[in-house]
């Protein structure tokens, strides 16, 4: 971790009216000034992304507690103690809130778009770095204010991350007066944050780039961050509204969503699922960004069909404004809407199933190497694949009538987010490690934890969707307490999936210890170790603040010039003259 | 960026020509909003309509024109703030339904038809300095 | 201001826009929605509860007239305030700046008169759903109008000094935008009765 506060001027060819950008006195900064003030895009990454493997920790304690719970009712759970009923609905609520807004979206957008973009499109910096700290730190505002509502009376909100009401709006049915709001503030605050960062990074990709760098240039993981922006951008909105509706009728008795003053709680879903919605494409967009990077620099391939992709990711992002309500399917809403819904749900798995077979038709032919990140951007294509293909089901609401809320829904959508989330997460930290650190991560333990993280996955889940399509429902506590849920097998399959998941977290270790030990000690790095081709393999590994220190580059050709038939070499960077 | 050698500068320079003349544009809308004040005091639904929404509509678009130039601006920026307000239809048209509506294919919102139907009742008799309660529906 | 050190970034503009003004329409974008979602939910419920009537007959017609010519008159300063910026009139610019601050202040002074009014009538954000709506709306739009007349007034006194004109632009759009806000909720809130 290691840039340097010493400036250094990137005056290349191409900036020829940048007379005085960087005219101002050096010095040495401080620690503090250094690491946590600073309005360096790379640093600010960092802030995201470790605050992000924090809330890893926190969302990965709470989800062992309360599986340790299901597994074993009633018995001390060790590390926490015993799981009451409350607890139970606190700690699936923070697992839920946590992984999506304080783990998926700071790694997957904040860190690596803060880290990537500029570097990717050869600028020396977002173009409102003091407004990239303040969305770091109003992020940070909203971490703390979460947690603080972990040791308020009442203790944390337990009313799911969807927090519908009335259940969510009444402190005597929720019965965490102070946990409640407290949850909603930290997440209206978290969106402002996002909203903040996106402008910039928006603004930054249009008019940062280096010249000669068409958008078609672009590379497509800087794509994705941007239309997830855009997306996250253009949904939130109704649920910031909703928000502040919400908070009113939690904090001073107004009544927006109780029909005995008339209003709708049916309103609340809908707020929050049109949001919902667009905002599962929000994590995963970015996540097949990572992937396409990475299966073009290990096959040694041009991605096979870019613009496609491009195309694809944007019908994607708009297509997803029109399936919100099939997470509506069965709480009363219109029929006719929920046909109307259901025909746009089937279809929107079409685009991205054709991305998928853009990634494998890439592949096809290729020069594979199977690194560490590429063995987790292959597994990424098989799991989410997994996961895409469940939710045909539960998207014809004929069927979800059945499933819905059931664990058959729960496993779908860790089949999902926890590709986009973890798998797209190791596989960009583990790409990007030797640029970020000028080291690299020790390969033999990558791939331990690698197989000790898939493996038990895949045994965690799938006995989950078993025990949906038998009945499971979701958000109880203790499946004693049903006879028709206990049948023979049941409980076996449970206390599987929860061992499973211990052995998942227990080869957690092993990444953290390689990321940290590696980040200090591991075999140095040169810059483009991989021998790729985008603009962040060309400036030094780990850049200094400035980024390319022998002038900002200009670019001559798109990003994934593999293999290219008149040239020796079997890559071509971006920024190479001849 | 106070220079105006850079590119952005002299895109502003060159319309910046345009010599509109910003206080006739707002006597228009002053015009306009006396209009959608008085238009509504006549009484008729469909002139309400027309001079209160309407006439919001076109002051919208007067301000976007002439105040904020953005018939002069790149054009994705328009296509970008449509899009925009498409979403929002299309949030409205998806939500009205359940929202607005208080029944439809085999259901129905008794607690809403009966805060409608009470709340009509005793609109009549209402008028000054009384606060109006909220209408109560009776739990079924 | 001027002594953080602006990145290349910043200064570059492909587009052709420029920097600070890409990111303010921007920002007017995410707003729509933001403001879109309360407005939408609004007319939902009030176009299914015509009984609501009885309540939107208490607001104050006048006193929402009064304040939408407040807001245009703002935004002729702020347009004003642009076409001196764009003759690198830089004084000038903070002049007109500053009447727009006033007119956003007189804005929310009526605003309060008329609020404590409506309280004092017992019409308050929980006495029935219609004024949940009203004061939630009319609270987002005012917090919208504070932050944009202190954003405004650290941009005019640069302005004053000649020091980064092209902001004058730029805060002028969200104003804009802010007075639109405004015209739709007038009629929304005041003349549907």
């Amino acid at each position: 971790m290691s840039s340097t506060a010493t400036e250094t001027h990137g005056h290349g060819p191409g900036d020829g009216h940048a007379h005085d950008a960087h005219g101002h006195g050096h010095h040495e900064q401080n620690f503090f000034l250094k690491y946590f003030w600073s309005t360096d895009h790379k640093i600010i990454g960092f802030q995201y992304l470790f605050t992000g493997m924090f809330m890893a920790l926190i969302g990965g304690f709470a989800v062992y507690a309360f599986r340790m719970q299901i597994a074993f009712p009633g018995m001390s759970v060790p590390g926490y103690g015993r799981v009451t009923a409350t607890d139970y609905n606190a700690l699936v609520t923070t697992h839920g809130s946590v992984m999506i807004f304080w783990v998926a979206m700071p790694v997957l957008i904040a860190a690596l778009g803060n880290y990537l973009i500029p570097l990717m499109i050869g600028a020396d910096d977002m173009v409102f770095p003091r407004l990239n700290r303040l969305s770091y730190q109003l992020f940070l505002l909203s971490v703390i204010i979460l947690i603080c509502s972990f040791f308020v009376d009442g203790g944390a909100f337990g009313g799911a991350w969807t927090s519908y009401p009335p259940l969510s709006a009444k402190p005597e049915y929720n019965l965490t007066p102070l946990g409640a709001p407290l949850w909603l503030t930290a997440v209206a605050i978290e969106f402002a944050a996002f909203l903040l960062g996106g402008i910039n990074f928006v603004t930054t990709l249009m008019n940062s780039r280096a010249p000669g760098m068409k958008m078609f240039d672009v590379p497509i993981v800087v794509w994705m961050i941007i239309i997830a922006s855009i997306l996250f951008m253009a949904s939130v909105g109704p649920l910031v509204a909703g928000a502040v509706m919400l908070l009113f009728d939690q904090t001073v008795g107004t009544g927006f969503f109780d029909p005995k003053k008339g209003g709708d709680p049916v309103l609340w879903q809908h707020l929050f699922w049109f949001f919902g919605h667009p905002e599962v494409y929000v994590v995963l967009l970015p996540a097949m960004g990572i992937v396409a990077e990475i299966i073009t620099t290990f096959s040694r391939k041009k991605l096979f069909a870019y613009k496609t992709v491009i195309y694809t990711a944007v019908g994607t992002g708009a297509l997803s404004f029109f399936v919100w309500a099939h997470h509506q399917f069965i709480a009363g809403i219109d029929p006719r809407m929920a046909n109307i819904f259901s025909v746009t749900t089937l279809l929107i798995s079409i685009p991205v199933a054709e991305m998928m077979f853009v990634y494998i038709a890439t592949l096809f032919g290729g020069s594979i190497r199977l690194t560490t990140p590429m063995l987790w951007a292959l597994a990424f294509i098989g799991e989410f694949l997994l996961g895409g293909v469940t939710g045909i089901f539960l998207g014809a609401s004929g069927a979800d009538i059945y499933f819905h809320d059931t664990y058959f829904v729960l496993a779908h959508f860790h089949y999902t987010f926890f590709p986009i989330a973890f798998i797209g997460a190791f596989a960009a930290t583990t790409y990007w490690f030797p640029k970020m650190f000028g080291r690299f991560m020790n390969e033999t333990w990558g791939k331990v934890h690698f197989w000790g993280t898939i493996i038990p996955f895949n045994f965690i889940f799938i006995p989950l969707f078993l025990l949906g399509a038998r009945g499971d429902h979701r958000r109880i506590y203790d499946y004693t307490h049903f006879p028709d849920l206990m049948k023979p097998g049941m409980q076996d399959l449970r206390i599987l999936a929860t061992l499973s998941l211990v052995v998942l977290l227990a080869f957690q270790i092993v990444f953290l210890v390689n990321y940290f030990y590696s980040a200090f000690r591991g075999a140095k790095a040169g810059a483009n170790p991989w021998q790729a081709n985008t603009l962040e393999w060309q400036a030094p590994s780990p850049p200094p603040h400035g980024n390319f220190p022998d002038g900002l580059p200009n670019v001559y050709r798109g990003p994934y010039e593999f293999s290219h038939p008149d040239r020796q070499e079997d890559y071509w960077p971006q920024n190479s003259a001849s | 960026m106070s220079d105006s050698s850079t590119p952005a500068a002299a895109a502003h320079d060159a319309h910046g020509a345009h010599h509109t003349n910003y206080v006739k544009i707002w006597a228009i809308l002053l015009g306009l909003l006396v209009v959608s004040v008085v238009g509504p005091m006549l009484g008729h639904p469909v002139l309400t309509m027309i001079t209160a929404f309407g006439i919001a509509f076109v002051k919208a678009f007067l301000v976007i024109k002439y105040f904020m130039h953005l018939t002069v601006e790149k054009k994705y920026i328009g296509f970008l703030l449509l899009t925009m307000l498409a979403i929002m239809l299309v949030f409205v048209a998806g939500v009205a339904p359940d929202v607005m509506k208080h029944e439809g294919q085999r259901w129905t919102n008794n607690a809403a038809i009966d805060a409608v139907e009470k709340g009509l009742k005793e609109g009549g008799g209402h008028h000054g300095e009384h606060p109006a309660e909220a209408p109560r529906a009776e739990p079924h | 201001m001027s002594s953080f050190p602006r990145p290349i970034a910043t200064t570059r503009s492909v587009t052709g826009i420029s920097t600070g003004k890409l990111a303010v329409w921007w920002l007017i974008a995410s707003e729509i929605v933001i403001f879109g979602g309360v407005l939408g939910s609004y007319v939902m419920h009030r176009i299914g509860h015509p009984e609501w009537a009885s309540q939107a007959e208490h607001t104050n017609t006048w006193a929402g007239a009064f304040n939408t010519f407040v807001l245009l008159t703002s935004s002729l300063m702020a347009v004003l305030a642009h076409q001196a910026a764009e003759h690198k009139d830089g004084k000038k610019a903070a002049k007109f700046l500053y009447f727009t601050i006033l007119g956003g202040l007189v804005f929310l002074v009526v605003k309060s008169f008329e609020w404590t009014n409506e309280i004092h009538h017992g019409f308050t954000l929980t006495s029935h759903t219609f004024w949940s709506f009203y004061y939630t709306a009319a609270g987002i739009h005012g917090l919208h109008v504070i932050i944009g007349l202190i954003i405004m007034a650290v941009i005019a006194q640069d302005a004053k000094k000649g020091i980064d004109l092209q902001r004058v632009e730029a805060v002028g759009l969200y104003w804009h935008f802010v007075d639109i806000v405004w015209i739709f909720l007038f009629p929304l809130l005041y003349i549907a009765k």
